[in-house]
C-alpha cells in the first residue's frame, strides 16, 4: 500500500514537450509511472516519449482518462497550468516549477479549492511510491519498497535521507517532496493524514527547515497520531530575515525558527534528530 | 526585494494615494534647492534599508531652506546600523494629528494576502502585535475581487479609526491592496497613515517588499535593486543568477539543493566550523558554473577554505570535480577545498580530483565538514 500515487494512476505531464518535461517523462516511464499522455499548447497531434500530447489538459483527460498531472511550465504560464489542470478534474496536481509569483498562487490555490484537487507543491521534486513509480524528478534508483512514509520541504536533502534508510534497510511506502514555496498546495499535516490511514505505512519521517509553522502546525497533529514520527529541522545556522535559497525558507521576526520548531516537535514527544545521520538509527528504536 | 521609502511612496501616489510633496537629495545644497521648492518647514529622512531610522538620528527637520541644508548635511554620510546613508527624502512637514497603521502581508496560512489595521499608528506593529494584539484588525482579502471598498471602509471602522478618516483612508486602503496585488507585492505598510490638522488623510511612511519571483514582470522595480552596502557580495550573486546568502564565519560552502546546503551549514557548525555562507548551485549545473560558484565564494576575504556537498542526479559528479579543477587557476593558491560527491558521476569525479594536490574529499557530508573544519581550524 502506499498513499496517492501507485502503478494504476493515470499521470498527464504538462508541458511534456520541453527539455525538462521531455528528460523527466523518460525517467517516470522507466520507473514504472503510467504515464498516458501529455500537454503544450499548439502541439497537440504529436507524440513523446511514445505518449499522445494534446494542446490542453481537457483533451487529455477526455482522451486517457488521467487523474494526476505532473507540471513543468516556466513560472510565467504555471499557475495557469495548475488551473488548467484542476478545472479539467484533475485529481492529483504536481508542479515541480520553482519561481512562481507568490499572487498567482494565492489565485490558483482559489481554484485548486474550488475543484477538490490535491497539489504538491510548486517548487517541490514530486513524489514517488518505491515499486509503483514516481510524478516529478525524484531520482527513483535511491528508494526500496518499505512501511517508512516521507515528507519533506527539499528535494537534494530528501535524497540523502533516502539513500540512508535505503542503507540501513529501511524502505519506503511513498515519499512527497511538499515544495520549499511560502504557499505551498498541501502541507505537512495533509500528508501525515495520508500516512496514517495508510496500512502500509508504519512510521513517518518529516524533514523540516526555517520559515513558516507548518512544522509546529504538524507537531498538534501528530499528537493525535497513533503511529510514530521521526523528524529533522534544517537551517539551525540560519540568520533572521534572509531567504536561504527556497522562497519560503526565512525567518520573521521570532516565527520560522529552527529552534522553535525543535522545541514544537520535542513537546509533541517526537524524536528530532540532531544530524540526518541519526535519522536511520532513530527510526529503527520508533520501530522497535 | 527591498526599495526605499520614497520608491514605496512614487508607488503609492501612482495609485492615488496622497503623499507629502517632496523628492530626494543626494547633497545639502538639493536638500535646501528642494526645501525652498515645497515652501516651509520640511522633513530630511534618511534613505536606508533599514527600520528605526527616527531613533539613529535619521529624521531631523528644517524650518528654512538653510536649515534643511543644515540637517541634510548631519543626516548624508551617517551610519544607521552599518549602513551610510547616501540620499535623504525631502518633504513637507506635517501637522499631523492622529496616526495608524495600514498593512497588508502574505499569509503562508491562509494563502492568501491579510489587511491590518490598527488605531495604534507609528510605532513598531510588532510590538502591537506582541502586547495587544486585540488592537490589530485582520482581514483577508478574497483574490476572487481583491479588497473591496465597503471591505476597506468596514476594517477601518471595526478599527475604532475616527469618522472624518473612514471615507478617505478606505479608499488608500483599497488603492494600497490593488497596489499591492498590482505590484506583486509580499508586504505593504502604511505607517503611520496620518490625520493632518487640517482633515488631511496621507501616508507619511511608507514600506514596500516586492516578491524576488515576482520580478521578471515588474521591470521598473527590479531596475531599483541596490546593492546594500554591508552585503556587496549577495547583490553582485543575484546580478549573476547566484543563491548566495553571507554569514559570518570562515569556511565557505557550495552544493545542490536549498535544503541541502542548509543542512551542510548546520553540519559544519555541528562539528566545530562556521560557516561563511551559503551557496546553492541549483540542479544540473555543469562545470563552469560550479568554477564560479568557488571564485564567487573565495572573494569573501574571511573565507579561508571550502565545503563543497554534491547529492548526484541531474547534477553530474565529474562536473562538478572538473569545475573545481578549473577553479584553481582563479583561486587564491593554497585555498583548500574538501568535495563530497555521492550518486551519478561520483566515483569519475573523484578519480579526477585525486590527480591534483590540495584536493580533499570525504565519504559523507559529515566526514567532508569535519576535514575541513580540521584543515581550516575553529573560526576566527
Amino acid at each position: 500500500m502506499s498513499i496517492l500515487l501507485d502503478n494504476t494512476t493515470r499521470v498527464i505531464v504538462q508541458g511534456i514537450t520541453g527539455r525538462e518535461g521531455q528528460f523527466h517523462t523518460r525517467n517516470m516511464i522507466a520507473a514504472g509511472t503510467n504515464i498516458v499522455g501529455g500537454m503544450t499548447p499548439g502541439k497537440g497531434g504529436t507524440t513523446v516519449e511514445g505518449v499522445p500530447v494534446f494542446d490542453t489538459v481537457e483533451e487529455a483527460v477526455q482522451a486517457t482518462g488521467a487523474t494526476a498531472s505532473c507540471i513543468f511550465v516556466p513560472p510565467p504560464g504555471a499557475a495557469d497550468a495548475i488551473m488548467e489542470a484542476a478545472s479539467a478534474g484533475i485529481k492529483l496536481i504536481v508542479c515541480i516549477t520553482e519561481g512562481i509569483p507568490v499572487i498567482d498562487m494565492t489565485r490558483a490555490m482559489l481554484v485548486v479549492h474550488e475543484y477538490g484537487a490535491r497539489l504538491i507543491g510548486p517548487n517541490c521534486p514530486g513524489m514517488c511510491t518505491p515499486g509503483h513509480g514516481k510524478i516529478g524528478i525524484i531520482p527513483y534508483q535511491i528508494f526500496t519498497p518499505g512501511p517508512i512514509g516521507f515528507i519533506s520541504r527539499s528535494g537534494t536533502l530528501t535524497y540523502e535521507v533516502v539513500a540512508l534508510l535505503t542503507e540501513a534497510g529501511l524502505g519506503q511506502s511513498t515519499c512527497i517532496g511538499i515544495g520549499g514555496d511560502p504557499i505551498i498546495g498541501s502541507t505537512f499535516v495533509d500528508y501525515l493524514k495520508l500516512f496514517e490511514e495508510d496500512s502500509g505505512t508504519k512510521l513517518v519521517v518529516m524533514c523540516g527547515e526555517i520559515g513558516g509553522s507548518d512544522e509546529e502546525d504538524a507537531a498538534e497533529y501528530i499528537k493525535t497520531m497513533s503511529k510514530p514520527v521521526v523528524a529533522f529541522i534544517s537551517g539551525r545556522t540560519a540568520p533572521p530575515g534572509k531567504r536561504m535559497g527556497h522562497a519560503g525558507a526565512i525567518i520573521s521576526g521570532n516565527t520560522g525558527t529552527a529552534q522553535g520548531k525543535v522545541a514544537a516537535l520535542q513537546a509533541a514527544k517526537v524524536p528530532v534528530a540532531d544530524t540526518i545521520f541519526d535519522i536511520p538509527a532513530m527510526v529503527k528504536e520508533a520501530l522497535a | 526585494m527591498k526599495i526605499h521609502e520614497y520608491q514605496a511612496k512614487d508607488i503609492l501616489a501612482r495609485y492615488g494615494i496622497p503623499i507629502q510633496p517632496g523628492r530626494v537629495a543626494f547633497t545639502p545644497e538639493e536638500a535646501e534647492e528642494i526645501a525652498r521648492e515645497l515652501g516651509g518647514p520640511v522633513v530630511i529622512k534618511a534613505q536606508v534599508y533599514v527600520g528605526g531610522r527616527g531613533k539613529a538620528g535619521g529624521i531631523q527637520f528644517g524650518d528654512t531652506p538653510e536649515e534643511a541644508r543644515a540637517a541634510a548635511a548631519k543626516v548624508l554620510g551617517m551610519n544607521i546600523k552599518g549602513l551610510t546613508v547616501e540620499k535623504v527624502l525631502v518633504i513637507s512637514k506635517l501637522d499631523i494629528k492622529e496616526e495608524y497603521y495600514l498593512g497588508i502581508i502574505l499569509d503562508r496560512k491562509s494563502q492568501a494576502p491579510i489587511v491590518m489595521v490598527s488605531k495604534a499608528g507609528g510605532i513598531d506593529i510588532e510590538e502591537v502585535a506582541a502586547t495587544t494584539p486585540e488592537k490589530i484588525i485582520k482581514q483577508t482579502i478574497d483574490m476572487r475581487w481583491g479588497l473591496r471598498p465597503f471591505e476597506a471602509r468596514d476594517i477601518l471602522a471595526r478599527a475604532g479609526l475616527p469618522h472624518q478618516v473612514i471615507a478617505k483612508g478606505g479608499a488608500i486602503l483599497t488603492a494600497l491592496a490593488k497596489a499591492f496585488i498590482a505590484c506583486d507585492a509580499s508586504l505593504a505598510e502604511i505607517n503611520p497613515l496620518a490625520l493632518a490638522a487640517d482633515g488631511q488623510v496621507l501616508a507619511a511612511d511608507a514600506k514596500i517588499l516586492i516578491d524576488d519571483n515576482g520580478l521578471y514582470r515588474q521591470k521598473e522595480y527590479a531596475s531599483w535593486a541596490e546593492s546594500e552596502e554591508s552585503n556587496p557580495l549577495e547583490f553582485e550573486a543575484k546580478q549573476e543568477g547566484l543563491t548566495y546568502v553571507k554569514l559570518d564565519g570562515n569556511i565557505g560552502v557550495i552544493g545542490n539543493g536549498a535544503g541541502l546546503v542548509m543542512t551542510t551549514l548546520d553540519m559544519v557548525a555541528r562539528v566545530g566550523g562556521e560557516p561563511a555562507n551559503f551557496l546553492d548551485i541549483g540542479g544540473g549545473a555543469k562545470a563552469e558554473i560550479m568554477r564560479k560558484a568557488l571564485t564567487f565564494v573565495a572573494r569573501d576575504p574571511q573565507v579561508k577554505g571550502i565545503l563543497v556537498n554534491i547529492f548526484g542526479g541531474i547534477t553530474r559528479g565529474e562536473e562538478v570535480a572538473r569545475g573545481v579543477i578549473m577553479a584553481q587557476e582563479d583561486l587564491p593558491k593554497g585555498m583548500p577545498i574538501v568535495v563530497r560527491l555521492s550518486g551519478t558521476g561520483a566515483e569519475e569525479g573523484k578519480e579526477l580530483l585525486k590527480q591534483h594536490a590540495g584536493l580533499d574529499w570525504g565519504k559523507d557530508m559529515r566526514e567532508a565538514a569535519q576535514k575541513i573544519v580540521a584543515t581550516v581550524g575553529r573560526g576566527q
